[in-house]
């Protein structure tokens, strides 16, 4: 059976650092996987999206509607963009931080209030929090991407803790694997 | 052991275990990676060409030297490289020459989708189309083999979610096959003899790749149920498969020009309803009824788009899965420009001045959208000059004293030259505003001839931009500091006023560029904030307004003050040094 992860975000947030921990990790299992995402424009601070997928044998590389069985967001805006593409009842790990998009900053359109309630009450299990903080207690904010990436290695108990821990000492630059190690525990 | 591996990557990883030596190249998204991956190669002497007539023609060179070469580029890259295109596969190559063009479907990062399977046809070059990244590596390779076994420039064709997806991929040793002599031919001449009989050369080597691809291993049969017969290729396998698993049989194509006869025929024979799935226009569907095969195609699957497997699910009349929507409206998060993009200041000038604005392919596209909606018109690389000086022809002097043209450094080199050439020769008094950030951005920050350094980040010769608008005929040529407000509306005022064409050069590096030394961000002072929201017409996503007071992002604030200069209540003042 192919799972299907989704990574959201806003250009510039280091979705790509968490896309690329999670291919290791599950490469290093021995599943086939696929990891897809678009570069380019989109990556000027508009909302970016990484699908993960992986299985025994996975054919297509992006993830539709209805199909993901877990979403994580590093925003929450962006949480509720892509609820769409989560499977009924599947898991949104998702950051509380708001990063305004250009429309709300010009008063062109408002911030919905309330996301985490409201994806909940839409039936998706919701597991939001403040990773951002929890990065700065690791060291520094620019952990944020592995703190989220700690929580949701809860949700796929298959792969030991270990595990995570030697995809982080061979994703990152020797000095920051430290920090990066204490924002996965704090995450997880 | 097997990688992830990006599709581009593997591309990469193709030409170097082919043994390639040259890759000219023009950057452009989704074709971007195939040359940056190669340059990490020192084997590959990888270079960016100032387009990609030249990179096609740089490439093909080194093929008559007598090496293997390659080079990539996106869809409409291959419009700028169709001219040398057309005859170098009457001429031939000496070692394999690999052509490989990045689709975009959905128009991720383009601004058209057209389908590069028509240039095979039209060029009469083979394509060849991986679905994965571990079929773009080995079918690299064998691109290599056919370009030299039919003598003919040989395309590998990406599309963005091969391009850009990762998977498993295996790598084998490089093998450089021996340098080809250079022999002096008459008939490497394409003038009118030496061009028909190469013309007729083609017309046998398309009948010989014509049987070459009934039997190719590239092309495969993979049967399942019979009710259902799909013919497809790249991604679209992909979908196919993840749709129909072993419910349909497939026909996959890894050859998609030519296209075989017997193949398709028997496979249509083996199944119940032949259906092509294939992204964009109709090619393959068109074949197949021209050897009067009843199929189905774009009766069922959209021209417009990219696929998905839903599309496929939904269109076939499978059941679709469904998520849980959003129950309210979630606002839209466009691609803005950066803080302390040097672009801003410009158009909030054009915008102020409500001028016309031509403008052009590059980050600076983003002037388009609001708040600034400072941009009229753009087409392709390089339009925004010699469309002004249409523009302006028909308009006269009401066109002249109202519009401009704004297009980057790289896409000026590209193909911004010719038309400003336009502009001086047949005299028209326009104006255009070349933007020197000292890179080429949207790609992902790739040096040109105007940085002063090569692809691998060398000292490399360096075009003087101001020198060269002289030379090509403008007397009015100047540089502004876009940060500078007031210098840069005297500028556009003064050159829109005066009697003859003018160059505006505004110079500030891209704040994305690696060492550009930022100013600490700026500290508002909310005492005297008046709430009046000049500040946010530049659509800085650095700044907002909470509770009728300015904020400014520290984490994305550089300090280029060009609000500062917007503020009639010193609200928002430079603390640092230049």
């Amino acid at each position: 059976m192919t799972k299907n992860v989704m990574i959201v975000g806003v250009g510039g947030q280091g979705t790509l650092l968490a896309s690329k921990l999670l291919g290791r990790v599950l490469t290093g299992r021995g599943y086939d996987v696929k990891v897809s995402e678009v570069h380019g424009m989109s990556q000027r601070g508009g909302s970016v999206v990484t699908y993960v997928r992986f299985g025994e044998r996975v054919y297509s590389p992006v993830i539709d509607r209805g199909e993901a069985d877990a979403i994580i967001s590093f925003e929450l805006l962006e949480a509720a963009r892509w609820l769409e593409y989560l499977k009924p009842g599947g898991q949104i790990v998702v950051n509380t931080q708001k990063l305004e998009p250009m429309p709300v900053i010009i008063g062109a359109a408002q911030y919905p209030e309330d996301i985490a309630a409201k994806l909940a009450a839409a039936g998706a299990k919701v597991d939001a929090e403040d990773f951002l903080a929890l990065a700065e207690k690791a060291g520094s904010t620019k952990t944020v991407n592995i703190a989220l990436m700690g929580r949701f290695s809860r949700y796929l108990p298959e792969i030991p803790e270990s595990v995570w821990h030697d995809a982080i000492r061979a994703s990152v630059p020797p000095k920051f694997i430290d920090m990066n190690l204490r924002a996965f525990d704090l995450g997880r | 052991m097997k990688q992830l591996m990006l599709g581009n990557a593997a591309v990469a990883r193709g030409l170097y275990e082919a043994g390639v030596k040259v890759i000219s190249s023009y950057p452009g998204t989704p074709s971007t990676e195939i040359t940056e991956e190669a340059a990490k190669f020192p084997e590959i002497y990888c270079e960016w060409a100032p387009n990609e007539k030249v990179a096609l023609e740089a490439a093909h060179g080194a093929t008559l030297g007598g090496v293997r070469a390659a080079c990539a580029m996106k869809h409409v890259g291959l419009n700028v490289a169709a001219d040398p295109l057309f005859t170098i596969s009457y001429q031939g190559v000496n070692a394999g020459l690999v052509i490989c063009v990045a689709d975009d479907p959905g128009m991720h990062s383009s601004q058209n989708e057209q389908d590069s399977r028509h240039y095979a046809e039209a060029a009469k070059a083979p394509m060849l189309e991986p679905s994965d990244s571990e079929e773009a590596r080995v079918f690299t390779k064998r691109a290599f083999e056919l370009s030299e076994q039919f003598n003919t420039p040989v395309f590998i064709r990406m599309c963005t979610r091969v391009a850009h997806s990762q998977s498993l991929t295996d790598t084998a040793e490089r093998v450089v096959p021996e340098q080809v002599p250079y022999v002096k031919d008459p008939m490497k001449v394409m003038m009118t003899v030496a061009s028909r009989k190469a013309h007729a050369r083609v017309e046998e080597r398309t009948r010989a790749l014509v049987e070459f691809a009934e039997t190719t291993d590239l092309n495969r049969v993979e049967m399942g149920g019979t009710a259902v017969g799909i013919v497809t290729s790249s991604t679209s396998y992909q979908y196919a498969r993840e749709v129909f698993g072993e419910d349909a049989s497939v026909l996959k194509l890894g050859l998609t020009w030519p296209l075989p006869e017997k193949l398709l025929r028997d496979f249509a024979a083996r199944v119940d309803r032949l259906i092509v799935l294939e992204e964009l226009d109709p090619v393959i569907e068109k074949h197949c009824r021209a050897l009067g095969l009843r199929v189905e195609g774009k009766s069922l699957f959209p021209v417009c788009g990219e696929f998905s497997q839903n599309l496929v699910r939904e269109r076939m009349g499978l059941p679709v899965p469904a998520g849980a929507r959003f129950p309210e409206e979630v606002p839209a998060r466009p691609p803005v420009m950066c803080a302390g993009c040097p672009h801003r200041g410009v158009f909030y000038v054009l915008k102020k001045l409500c001028c016309m604005v031509y403008g052009d392919i590059g980050c600076y596209t983003l002037g388009a959208v609001a708040p600034l909606n400072a941009m009229d018109l753009n087409v392709c690389m390089g339009a925004s000059c010699s469309g002004l000086h249409g523009f302006n022809l028909a308009m006269g002097r009401e066109g002249e004293k109202h519009s401009v043209g704004v297009i980057g450094d790289s896409t000026f080199i590209h193909s911004g030259m010719t038309g400003i050439c336009d502009i001086a020769y047949n005299a028209t008094n326009s104006t255009v505003i070349i933007l020197d950030n000292s890179i080429t951005g949207m790609t992902g920050h790739q040096q040109n001839p105007t940085t002063g350094k090569n692809l691998r980040g060398e000292p490399a010769a360096k075009v003087d931009l101001e020198a060269l608008c002289r030379a090509l005929g403008f007397n009015r040529v100047r540089v502004v500091d876009p940060y500078d407000l007031a210098a840069t509306e005297r500028a556009v005022r003064e050159e829109l006023a005066a009697e003859e064409p003018g160059i505006i050069i505004s110079r500030r590096p891209c704040v994305m560029i690696k060492g550009t030394v930022h100013k600490p961000p700026l500290a508002p002072d909310t005492e005297k904030c008046a709430g009046c929201r000049a500040c946010m017409t530049v659509g800085c996503p650095a700044i907002s307004i909470h509770e009728k007071k300015v904020r400014v992002d520290p984490t994305l604030c550089v300090g280029c003050g060009v609000c500062t200069q917007l503020c009639r209540f010193s609200a928002l003042e430079v603390t640092g040094n230049d």
